[in-house]
This record gives structure tokens, C-alpha cells and sequence, in this order.
């Protein structure tokens, strides 16, 4: 076939072609750039804008107040409680998911049997609807009927007001989320687990490495570290932006002790309309979790540097 | 700690007993849900730890729950508003990505630059003056703005742009020389040759619309376009919301799909969910 083009001839896209082909991209990527801009970029700048403002949805005027909602926020004991819960819920379901997932994701690989049938038991609340599955923690978890307290009964302690009381409710609440956030860090586990070479194990094996516990040490956590890196930022993240379960069962109550950051967010936003306000909360959270990826990429960026 | 080793099964009990304690645990809720909306009112308040009912009570319980809301209304809305969020997510992400990974022009690096910004921001961000905007349009309480926000997905891009730019340039030069047009070659060519990635985007997308409380609870009023996930917050609102039984029915109503979807692909729905955030 004299006529088909090889492959050396046809490196160099003529002129023309070169002209269409810029032309062509900037159509195909025209619908995802106008609505990026549209519908993310943009209300986001303006969120930030907002944020410096005491606008109040159908109170009319805007005035620009400089730092004004941020000095408000100082003296909210309500935002303050919310602040002080999510990192609270973040420092404790982040590390327990974190330490139990690594646990079970190695139990998991440890064998054949029913490797499939655990990962699938233990990721299926991350897929559940949360509201629903909440509801029925709520039953679970009832002061009166619930059958933990039931449960705790048998060995004769008294039943605790889990989700009603402010000295429960955010440890509860917290307890939700480990049993949420588990089987995602269970299956990411897994995925770092299958990717180091079994040769590894057997050479630490054979360089004296004879307990699984000094195996660990040599071979697996340090081959885990980018995975238990990239991990910890994503259930920050997701920890960060717990809402469905305190809006479906709490409410922020009692007395503040379950409110968190999109909560009261929420609360300002879209129920008390007090826009402004509620900007100055949302950039908050936005700082929060930027923070939170930047630490990540720096120290990803010196374990290069010092490997 | 040796992956491929196996044991006899003696010898592989106190694993597998040590993961079983775990799997009741995390099954726990599932199966007091079920045992729940199965059992009357008298068995719930009673003092018994049975899971099974001694009077069977789900007819009661569920055509209760599909009385006081329209149930089969929000599962049908929640396929709705995925099924039409995903068809734009693809229209608008799938072309771009086909754009950043295989042409060349001047402003890709921008582009990539924006969509990777994109990627830090939250969903919750634009939240209010998206609102605000469709307020002043009189778009709220609608479908537009359950869908409005989602149609576009940096994620999509990032991920689809990743699968492309592993496919062989001799592909798309084949389909040139055939005579067919970029939009074409994106549809018919090159997104059928990434058919992995479009599922493992698609269940990741399904999954976090389909769960969604936030957007549903700040856009919608009326109980005739709640999503499943505002439907259970409509229904614990109501007087039934009190009824233990009822309530557990309506649960399980709104659950099962997603759990059924998911035990009959599993792999896939990991694959995606997994996938989804190690890249994004």
C-alpha cells in the first residue's frame, strides 16, 4: 500500500492543520471553561468578596466592611464551638480510621479467604445514603430502646443519652464517622498493600526479619508512606466536611456541643439569609482544608528531595 | 504481612475471627434497620435484643412509609438529577479532556492550570452566591437547581484528561486520515478506548450525587423534588418521623438501591470510588 501515510512523514502538522487544531481545542474546551468559570471559579472569588461585605439576602443594600464579619467571628461563641468541633471530630476519626483501616486492610491481605466478601462488608457504608444510615444509628444508639444501651445494660451499665447529651454527643457523632470513613481507608490500604513487591518481604526475610512485626517495620510502612500521606489529607478532607449526620440528628445541639464549621454555615447562609457572614465562615473552612493540601505536597516534595 | 502465603485454616482463625467481629460491627446498623422496620411498635419498645420479629409487621411498616411521602417520587428524582448530572459532566469534561491531553494550542497550559485550581476548591464554596444567583433568577426549588452546580466536574476533566493522554497517537491519526471530524474522534474514538475510566468516574459521580444532603437541603422546598437523601429529613419531619417502624422502612426503601447497585459491581464501584480519590 504505497498511498497509506507512515508514521515519519506525517510528524509535522502543516501550518494550516496547526491553526484548525487550536481552533478545535478551544471548541471542545469552550462548554467546560465557560461553566468552570461560571459555576466555580467565579462564585468563588465573589464568595471571598462577599465575605467583606454585610450583605443580607432580601435586606437590599451592600456595604463593604473590611474585616468586620472576620472580628465578629472572634466573638461567636457559636462559630468558636463549631470550630473547635470539627477539629476535634477531625482529630479523632482521622487518626482512629487511619490506624484501624491500616490494621484491617493488613488482616485483609494477611489471607485468600474471603478477601473480597471483607472489603465489600467494610466499604459498604461509604456508599450508603448517610442520612439513612444515620437514622438508623439514631435508633441504634436511643437512650431508651436503642440496642446499645441494651446492650450495655447486660453488663450493668446505665443507659447513656448518646446523641441528646453534650458530654456524648460529639464522641457519638465521631463514632459515626469512623464507621463511615473506615472501609474508604480500608480499600485505599489495600491498593498501597498489592503494590509492594512480594521479593521485598522475602528479602527482609531473609536478612534476618523474622516477625511479621520487624517485616512491617522494614518493608511495609515505609513502601505505605506516599499512600498513608495521600490517606491522611483525604480523610482530613472528608473529616473537614462532616454535615449530613449533625443536620439529620443534632441539629448543632445540645448547647453548641455538636455544632461544626458547614453547620453553622448552613445555619447563616441559608436560614437566616445573613450572606456575608456566612462567606466569612465558608473561607474559613476553604483556608482549613488549602492548608491542609499544602502541608500535604510539602512533605511529599522533601521525600523526593531526601530520596 | 506476606501477601500470598496461605494458611491452613486453623491457623487463619484468629484472623478471620478478629475481621468478623469488625464486619458485624460495621453491619450492626444495616441489620437493626432491617430487623426494625420488620418488627410493631410493642416488639421495638420491648425489652428483647431479638433481631428476628415475632409478628411480622412489614406490610404495616413499609406501605406506611410509602404513604406518609412520596418515596418512589425521590428514589425516581435521585435517578433523575444523577443520570442528568453525569450526561453534562461527560458532555462538557469528556471534549476538554480529549483537548488538554492530545492537541496542541497556545493557553493549554492555562487551562490546565485552571482546571488543577478548580481541584482545591470545596463544592461548598460557590454554594452561596450560586444560590444567590439562582434566587434572583427565580430558579430555586427547581430541578435546574438541583443539577446547575454539578455540571461541570474539574475532577472529570483531571481524570479523563490522565486516561487519554495514555492512548496512542496512531489512533487518533487513523481516525484523521479516515476523515473524521475532532468532536467525532472524542466520542467515537477515543472515549470508547477509556471505557474504564468513564465507569470508574460515573460510579464516583452517582455515588456522591446520589448521597448528597448538602446542595438538596439548601435549594429545595417542596417535598415533590426532594432527592433521597432530603426525603428522609421530609419524612422524619412528619408524624410517622416518630414511628420507629415506619421510619426504618422508609430507610431501608431509600438504602437498598445504592447497596444493591453496589454488591452487583463491586469491583467497579471500588475501582471508581478508589480510584476517584487517589487522582483527585
Amino acid at each position: 500500500m504505497p498511498e497509506a501515510p507512515l508514521p515519519r512523514f506525517a510528524a509535522p502538522p502543516p501550518a494550516r492543520f496547526a491553526l484548525s487544531e487550536a481552533a478545535a481545542a478551544w471548541l471542545l474546551s469552550a462548554p467546560a471553561m465557560l461553566s468552570l468559570f461560571l459555576l466555580l471559579l467565579g462564585p468563588s472569588l465573589a464568595l471571598i468578596a462577599l465575605s467583606f461585605t454585610d450583605w443580607e439576602l432580601g435586606a437590599g443594600g451592600l456595604t463593604w466592611i473590611g474585616l468586620g464579619n472576620y472580628a465578629e467571628l472572634l466573638e461567636d461563641r457559636t462559630f468558636l464551638a463549631a470550630l473547635r468541633n470539627t477539629l476535634l471530630y477531625v482529630a479523632l476519626v482521622m487518626p482512629s480510621s487511619i490506624g484501624l483501616g491500616l490494621l484491617i486492610a493488613l488482616l485483609v491481605e494477611g489471607g485468600k479467604r474471603l478477601r473480597a466478601t471483607f472489603r465489600a462488608i467494610y466499604f459498604l457504608p461509604v456508599v450508603s445514603l448517610l442520612v439513612a444510615m444515620a437514622t438508623a444509628w439514631q435508633y441504634l444508639l436511643h437512650p431508651t430502646i436503642g440496642p446499645v444501651n441494651r446492650l450495655l445494660a447486660l453488663f450493668g451499665v446505665a443507659p447513656i443519652n448518646w446523641l441528646g447529651s453534650s458530654d456524648w454527643v460529639l464522641l457519638s457523632l465521631c463514632a459515626i464517622g469512623l464507621w463511615e470513613n473506615l472501609g474508604y481507608v480500608v480499600v485505599l490500604f489495600m491498593a498501597g498493600l498489592t503494590a509492594i513487591p512480594s521479593e521485598l518481604y522475602a528479602a527482609a526475610e531473609m536478612d534476618g526479619a523474622r516477625s511479621p512485626w520487624a517485616r512491617f517495620r522494614l518493608v511495609t510502612w515505609p513502601l505505605l508512606g506516599p499512600t498513608t500521606l495521600f490517606v491522611v489529607t483525604i480523610t482530613a478532607i472528608r473529616c473537614l466536611r462532616v454535615f449530613d449526620t449533625v443536620a439529620a440528628l443534632t441539629d448543632g445541639g445540645p448547647n453548641n456541643a455538636s455544632e461544626v464549621l458547614l453547620h453553622v454555615m448552613y445555619k447563616e447562609g441559608f436560614t437566616y439569609f445573613r450572606i456575608g457572614y456566612s462567606a466569612a465562615i465558608t473561607a474559613v473552612f476553604l483556608a482549613v482544608v488549602l492548608a491542609l493540601m499544602l502541608i500535604q505536597t510539602r512533605i511529599l516534595d522533601r521525600r523526593i528531595h531526601y530520596a | 504481612m506476606r501477601p500470598g502465603r496461605d494458611p491452613g485454616l486453623l491457623a487463619d482463625l484468629p484472623r478471620l475471627a478478629v475481621l468478623g467481629l469488625g464486619a458485624v460491627i460495621i453491619l450492626a446498623p444495616y441489620l437493626w434497620m432491617l430487623s426494625a422496620s420488620l418488627k410493631p411498635g410493642s416488639e421495638i419498645f420491648s425489652d428483647s435484643l431479638s433481631l428476628l420479629p415475632q409478628r411480622l409487621y412489614a406490610w404495616e411498616n413499609f406501605s406506611k412509609a410509602f404513604r406518609e411521602v412520596p418515596l418512589l417520587r425521590f428514589l425516581l428524582n435521585g435517578v433523575l438529577v444523577c443520570a442528568v448530572i453525569l450526561f453534562f459532566q461527560l458532555l462538557f469534561a469528556v471534549p476538554c479532556a480529549y483537548a488538554l491531553a492530545k492537541l496542541r494550542f497556545r493557553g493549554r497550559e492555562t487551562i490546565f492550570a485552571l482546571v488543577l485550581a478548580g481541584l482545591l476548591i470545596p463544592a461548598h464554596v460557590p454554594a452561596l452566591p450560586i444560590y444567590a444567583g439562582l434566587a434572583a433568577t427565580g430558579l430555586l426549588d427547581s430541578y435546574t437547581a438541583l443539577v446547575a452546580p454539578f455540571v461541570i466536574s474539574v475532577f472529570g476533566i483531571f481524570m479523563f484528561r490522565q486516561a487519554f493522554r495514555s492512548l496512542p497517537e496512531e489512533l487518533i491519526h487513523a481516525a484523521r486520515i479516515d476523515g473524521m471530524g475532532e468532536m467525532s474522534i472524542v466520542w467515537r474514538v477515543v472515549l470508547p478506548n477509556a471505557w474504564p475510566t468513564a465507569t470508574a468516574f460515573a460510579t464516583f459521580s452517582i455515588v456522591a450525587h446520589w448521597n448528597d444532603l448538602f446542595w438538596p437541603l439548601v435549594v429545595v422546598q417542596h417535598e415533590a423534588l426532594a432527592t433521597p437523601a432530603l426525603g428522609v429529613l421530609f419524612f422524619r419531619a412528619e408524624e410517622a418521623g416518630n414511628d420507629v417502624g415506619a421510619l426504618m422502612a422508609a430507610s431501608v426503601v431509600v438504602t437498598a438501591p445504592m447497596v444493591a447497585f453496589f454488591l452487583a459491581a463491586q469491583r467497579r464501584f471500588i475501582q471508581g470510588v478508589a480510584t476517584a480519590g487517589l487522582k483527585g
